[in-house]
């Protein structure tokens, strides 16, 4: 719904919505963007940089390669996915005018021993078989030797034993995609509103929700996470009450709940769970280059402005988005192995940040039964899934059937048995 | 003391910081940026604004501001991103 500058005594915030989605990072923003081009009023609301904010701790990869291991429905899901990146990239540009810088000609991942190599390969030589009976086409990757790798990226270190190439890999500027994603929703007649945390959420008789939020200033998700630390994941209580007269009310039909590691205090207030846990990892950002890395790879890859990113870290160290030097010093070195220029380049900036990683890596999609209308989701690869998140996974929010690739992916499967331990 | 901007000769005072030595001397243009190639030159002459980039003694992007100069010192304009 459109604020209408010609009625300004009503508050457009005031009116009803179809659907409220309640996180403004990459992942509420590609539902946000698929409802409101499926024609639903909607309303994105966003904490802000308060915000624990997953959307800005990722390394832009659209990748399949490497998942899905004993769990190939993931797999299937992550290869739509990729497939149907280009079009939706075409279509934020052309809605937009905003370029996503999406490559997509294919990712790497080098080894740099044998061993290494042979693990590696092993790795997706399983996930190959594992896929078979599920899809039609072959599980799409190519082993490179040295020479192989050294004659797609002459800059590579002599330590290079060899690659894995799969060509549906891509990388996107991660900034560009949630800019175009908010623009986009606009465009299409949502509002996006920042600033605000959730407080209370009330199911209304009839169907529908009555959401609660104050000013983010009051108390917001990252201090409520920090307060719950180390008591069960369903974690902490909620923030303070408004101080009078601050506190704004939604109503909805539908309530998407993206907001990442916030969804552990959200969840359970719409009897559902969110068993996810903070996974922190940290980003060191060279000045521009000469481009020399036509290719992502999972720890380096070069920017279309000329920057190197150089990441691949993950550690489990509670809600702390600080850097370490000596995780910093361990991705650089293995970064200048890889590519033994990076060693005489400027770092320009580095950074933590808290990802979102459930106890088996995959994600959580689920439909309250006891508040029919209210959805949890979660995932740790945000930027690869939104195509998906912004249609399939829409069609089923809007009352579509559930996608077959994550009928399993509810919150019931950690209860079932212990969940299937997997690398990404 | 002497050094070489762009191959010639530039007089400077000891301890004075690169960025004011090369603008005493008339010089207003540093270097050329990486994606437009637009024209630039220092703006806070304080380290922080990364407009100053010159090549120092075949060192890419030193910002001139916060380098002395030194007798003898080889100081080119930075074009574009550094390979």
């Amino acid at each position: 719904m459109k604020p209408d500058s010609g009625t300004r005594n009503i508050d457009p915030l005031q009116a009803e919505v179809d659907a409220l989605v309640i996180g403004g990072g990459v992942v509420g923003a590609s539902i946000a963007y698929g409802l409101a081009r499926a024609g639903d009023r909607v309303r994105l609301l966003d904490e802000g940089d308060e915000a624990f904010r997953a959307a800005r701790a990722n390394f832009g990869l659209v990748w399949v390669q490497g998942k899905g291991l004993h769990h190939p429905h993931y797999a299937v899901w992550s290869m739509a996915s990729a497939a149907g990146w280009g079009r939706f990239a075409s279509e934020l540009q052309d809605l937009t005018g905003m370029d996503l810088a999406l490559e997509q000609r294919g990712g790497l991942s080098f080894a740099l021993s044998e061993t290494e190599l042979g693990a590696r390969v092993e790795h997706m030589e399983k996930l190959r078989a594992q896929l078979a009976p599920l899809t039609s086409h072959r599980y799409p990757f190519e082993v490179l030797s040295a020479a192989e790798a050294r004659e797609l990226v002459p800059q590579l270190g002599p330590e290079v034993a060899g690659a894995v190439l799969c060509p549906l890999d891509g990388h996107v500027s991660p900034l560009n995609l949630l800019q175009a994603l908010i623009r986009g929703l606009r465009l299409r007649g949502a509002q996006h509103c920042t600033g605000v945390t959730v407080t209370a959420i009330e199911p209304l008789s009839g169907g529908g929700f009555r959401v609660t939020t104050v000013p983010s200033l009051q108390g917001n998700s990252a201090a409520a996470l920090r307060a719950g630390e180390g008591t069960d994941v369903s974690g902490a209580q909620a923030v303070p009450a408004a101080v009078a007269g601050s506190a704004q009310v939604h109503v909805c039909r539908t309530l998407v709940l993206a907001a990442g590691l916030g969804n552990r205090v959200l969840a359970p207030w719409v009897g559902l769970e969110a068993p996810v846990r903070p996974n922190r990892g940290q980003v060191l950002v060279t000045e521009r280059l000469q481009p020399f890395l036509n290719f992502p790879t999972s720890q380096v890859r070069q920017t279309h402005e000329g920057i190197v990113q150089i990441g691949d870290s993950a550690e489990d160290v509670g809600f702390d988005d600080t850097t370490t030097l000596p995780q910093l010093a361990r991705i650089a070195d293995r970064a200048v192995r890889l590519f033994p220029l990076l060693g005489n380049v400027n770092l320009i900036r580095s950074w933590g940040g808290l990802r979102v990683m459930s106890a088996d890596g995959f994600p959580v999609y689920d439909a309250s039964s006891e508040m029919p209308g209210a959805f949890v989701v979660n995932c740790h690869s945000g930027v690869t899934l939104a195509a998906q998140h912004a249609g399939p996974l829409v069609d089923w929010i809007r009352g579509g059937p559930k996608p077959a690739a994550i009928a399993g992916m509810g919150a019931a499967r950690f209860k079932d048995g212990s969940p299937i331990v997997s690398s990404h | 003391m002497v050094f070489q901007f762009e191959g010639e000769p530039v007089q400077a005072i000891e301890g004075q910081m690169l960025a004011t030595a090369l603008m005493a001397s008339g010089v207003t243009v540093f270097r050329s940026t990486p994606v437009s190639g637009a024209q630039r030159g220092p703006l806070c002459l304080m380290g922080v604004c990364f407009e100053c980039l010159v090549e120092i003694d075949g060192r890419p992007n030193q910002q001139a501001c916060m380098v002395a100069v030194r007798a003898g010192m080889q100081v080119r304009r930075q074009a574009g991103a550094r390979s």
